[in-house]
């Protein structure tokens, strides 16, 4: 090779090294930071969610035409578990998109990095429910989420399976029926399966979830302290749950594909329902017509799900990003989600537009969904404290019971698993 | 011979003894030439080893460095624990079904795979009607996104509503319990991974076959040896080097076997009892379910060790296997060890 092949060949090599190195770099960080000073200069803004928060086009399309200078790019991911981890992978890194959605569930493990998030304005603070806007601030005093929904609970009822079951049917005798505790709710679900042979409940688990979300101290304490297996509240849920709902339930938990199949099929009459499963309820089943929502819930009112929008503190456009939160988390937007896609409004001001008392849905029989929903909102009366712990001992208890629900433990052995587990924590 | 091969030094020592000339000093050009001869093909072989110590050498030291401590992915930051982490390792029941799960799976996939796998390669050999179809054919579910490939077997191996169950209940058969029972949530895992190697591993095997001389089978066929002795004496022992690749290739797709239970229930967790919780799933779970990447790390050195101990397994087993034959067929020991008789 004569010297000029040679040094071409070096180029060559080190362009590729460069590129490799190059590309490598990108991978982990990558992307520059330049803030744009000027306020009315374009900005392409960033929105993440995941499900259905009901952010439609147009809606997006209506704040553009407002603020003439944004863009905004809707990213949605499939479910809540693949934006957890893609921003947990990202947090205080760079890569996250200028607002991003939050659930409830893991919500707590974000509160551990509320540093690292931009605070909510004085002019939005207020606008939320107390417990909801508790939930999304710090130690420091410091508000970091943008509330969205919240998710209080009411039961479905298939109506034409209670009244072949010989029970009343009519929206407000099944609220009456169901009124009271959770031995009564399995004692209805005991009639049932005696008057049919079929389980009454569609899974175990989620009767776990409603019992413990009226629980004030679950697993953890406020100092850390770990009470779960000595907190006599769980283990009587467990038992309750385990004697009680796992006989009575279709199925153990929630989400698998059979489970989704069987709300169309009659397997079972009943399903407790946040305001957000109605919209899974109606679109498992489009074709049957004797679905109903029933105002009442057992042990009172009880809160499952919500989710919060938040602005990571080292985003690119930080101002416009909390403005653009500011709007989509307003009032007005809140009515127009939930007429959308069920958001129950965790705002208050929304909860009482006539837009959302007065609305209804034809798929449950036209029923009053605004008003049954405020009211199962307003029968909340435990916001149950979650760490960022929460959910590792919850997915531990809800094995335990789909264990004994499979068959494969029984009721102790299953217990003492949990117990087992939860000090290899 | 070799005395033309020497490439001939720029200054040669007949030079030298002329005292009236001073030592030729090397031109820029010439010192190039040189370096070329001894730093270029190390420069040309260096993207890879650039990129492996970018993207395979350093997460490799970093997880090693990771698995010592406690670590926070958001903050980048940790402190030292030691061995602790390993040793939660060690102690978790939870990692032991799990090395028991990946085994049981490896095993119900890749002996199955590979009996499927060389009768399938063992037709395609034969003279058939539009070959290239059936060899494409065989490839197609490799072609198959994995996820894509789990979301169907999962629907079909459905407890309640699956259609393998659906079919046996109307049979009059009682419905196997696939998400329940750690064996037949296995079986149902071990048949997706057969569903998409099968075809894959049939094709590098034909590739093997085809390349068995046909003199071998002609010589077979005049000898009166039938279509089975044939396979039984030719093919297979011909196979044998291309057998151990495609055991090593699978042992390590086994050992880090991960979509296929990961999409076997809509939670991903393995099941609750841990029926088909994989290693490279608990691993995924400690990891990003938990976000407890100290342990992860740990985890993730430990399989590294445990895939370390069992390619080294194979390659002496390989060793053992290949040694003697020298790789190609039964023709040349069987001709040595008469060598060695007369």
């Amino acid at each position: 090779m004569n010297s000029r092949a040679f040094r071409k060949a070096t180029v060559a090599v080190a362009a590729l090294s460069a590129t490799a190195i190059a590309l490598a770099g990108c991978a982990t960080g990558g992307g520059s930071g330049d803030a744009s000073a000027d306020p009315d200069g374009e900005i392409t803004l960033t929105l993440a969610t995941f499900n259905n928060f009901g952010y439609t086009d147009e809606l997006l399309q209506e704040y553009m035409d407002e603020n003439p200078n944004v863009k905004i790019v809707h990213n949605k991911a499939a479910e809540s578990g693949d934006a957890r981890a893609n921003y947990f992978q990202k947090l205080g890194k760079e890569g996250l998109a200028d607002v991003e959605a939050v659930e409830i569930d893991w919500f707590a493990e974000a509160m551990q990095y509320s540093d690292l998030l931009a605070e909510v304005p004085d002019s939005a603070k207020g606008r939320w429910l107390d417990w909801k806007e508790a939930g999304a601030t710090d130690a420091d005093g410091r508000l970091v989420g943008f509330g969205t929904d919240i998710g209080p609970q009411a039961i479905c009822y298939r109506a034409d399976l209670f009244e072949a079951a010989g029970l009343p049917s009519t929206p407000d005798e099944v609220a009456t029926l169901f009124d009271g505790d959770w031995d009564n709710f399995f004692d209805i679900a005991d009639q049932y399966k005696a008057a049919t042979g079929k389980p009454m409940i569609d899974a175990a688990n989620s009767v776990l979830q409603g019992i413990v979300n009226q629980m004030e101290y679950t697993y953890t304490e406020p100092d850390g302290t770990v009470i779960a297996t000595e907190n006599p509240e769980i283990e009587d849920a467990y038992n309750l749950v385990v004697e009680r709902a796992v006989p009575n339930s279709a199925y153990s938990g929630q989400w698998s594909d059979d489970w989704n199949a069987s709300m169309a099929n009659g397997e079972f009459a009943t399903m407790l329902c946040p305001g957000w499963m109605l919209g899974i309820i109606s679109g498992n089943a489009p074709d049957v017509s004797g679905w109903e929502v029933a105002n009442v819930f057992p042990g009172g009112g009880a809160n499952w799900g919500g989710s919060y929008l938040t602005v990571p503190a080292n985003g690119k456009n930080v101002d416009a990003a909390l403005a653009l939160a500011d709007w989509l988390t307003a009032p007005e937007q809140q009515a127009k989600t939930f007429i959308e896609a069920g958001q129950f409004p965790s705002a208050i001001e929304a909860q009482s537009d006539p837009a959302v008392t007065d609305s209804t849905n034809e798929f449950f029989n036209n029923a009053p969904t605004g008003q049954i929903f405020a009211e199962r909102s307003e029968a909340i009366t435990v916001t149950p404290f979650k760490d960022a712990n929460y959910f590792k001992y919850h997915d531990a208890l809800q094995n335990a019971v789909n264990r004994v629900f499979d068959g494969t433990e029984d009721q102790t052995t299953s217990w003492n698993t949990w117990v087992a587990e939860v000090e290899a924590f | 011979m070799t005395s033309t091969v020497t490439r001939p030094t720029t200054s040669g020592p007949a030079d030298r003894p002329t005292p009236e000339r001073a030592p030729r000093v090397l031109s820029f050009g010439q010192k190039l030439s040189r370096w070329d001869v001894k730093v270029s093909p190390y420069l040309y072989i260096s993207p890879f080893f650039i990129l492996f110590a970018i993207v395979g050498l350093f997460p490799i030291v970093f997880t090693a460095i990771i698995s010592f401590q406690e670590w926070d992915l958001v903050r980048n930051s940790g402190t030292f624990v030691g061995l602790d982490q390993y040793i939660w390792i060690l102690n978790d029941p939870k990692f032991w079904t799990a090395l028991r799960n990946t085994f049981s799976i490896f095993l119900l996939s890749t002996i199955p795979q590979l009996l499927l796998a060389i009768f399938i390669a063992a037709m395609l050999d034969r003279n058939i009607r539009a070959k290239t179809f059936w060899r494409m054919s065989v490839l197609l579910p490799y072609v198959m996104a994995p996820v894509a490939v789990a979301l169907i077997f999962s629907n079909m191996f459905g407890d309640n509503h699956g259609l393998v169950n659906n079919i046996l209940s109307n049979i009059g058969l009682e419905p196997i319990p696939w998400h329940k029972d750690p064996f037949w949530s296995h079986v149902a895992i071990a048949t997706m991974v057969n569903f998409r190697w099968t075809g894959y591993n049939a094709l590098i095997l034909l590739a093997a076959m085809q390349a068995v001389p046909r003199e071998y089978y002609e010589a077979a066929t005049v000898d009166g040896a039938n279509a089975f002795r044939q396979f039984i004496s030719i093919t297979l022992p011909s196979l044998r080097p291309t057998l151990i690749f495609v055991v090593i290739t699978s042992t390590i797709g086994g050992l880090q076997i991960f979509d296929e239970p990961r999409m076997f229930d809509n939670t991903g967790q393995g099941g609750a009892a841990q029926q088909w919780l994989t290693i490279t799933l608990y691993l995924y779970n400690i990891g990003w379910g938990e976000f407890n990447f100290g342990r992860a790390a740990a985890l993730a050195w430990i399989l590294f060790i445990i895939i370390l101990v069992i390619g080294l397994l194979n390659l002496l087993i390989t060793r053992r296997l290949v040694r003697d034959d020298g790789g190609r067929g039964v023709v040349r020991p069987r001709r040595r060890r008469k060598g060695v008789q007369s």
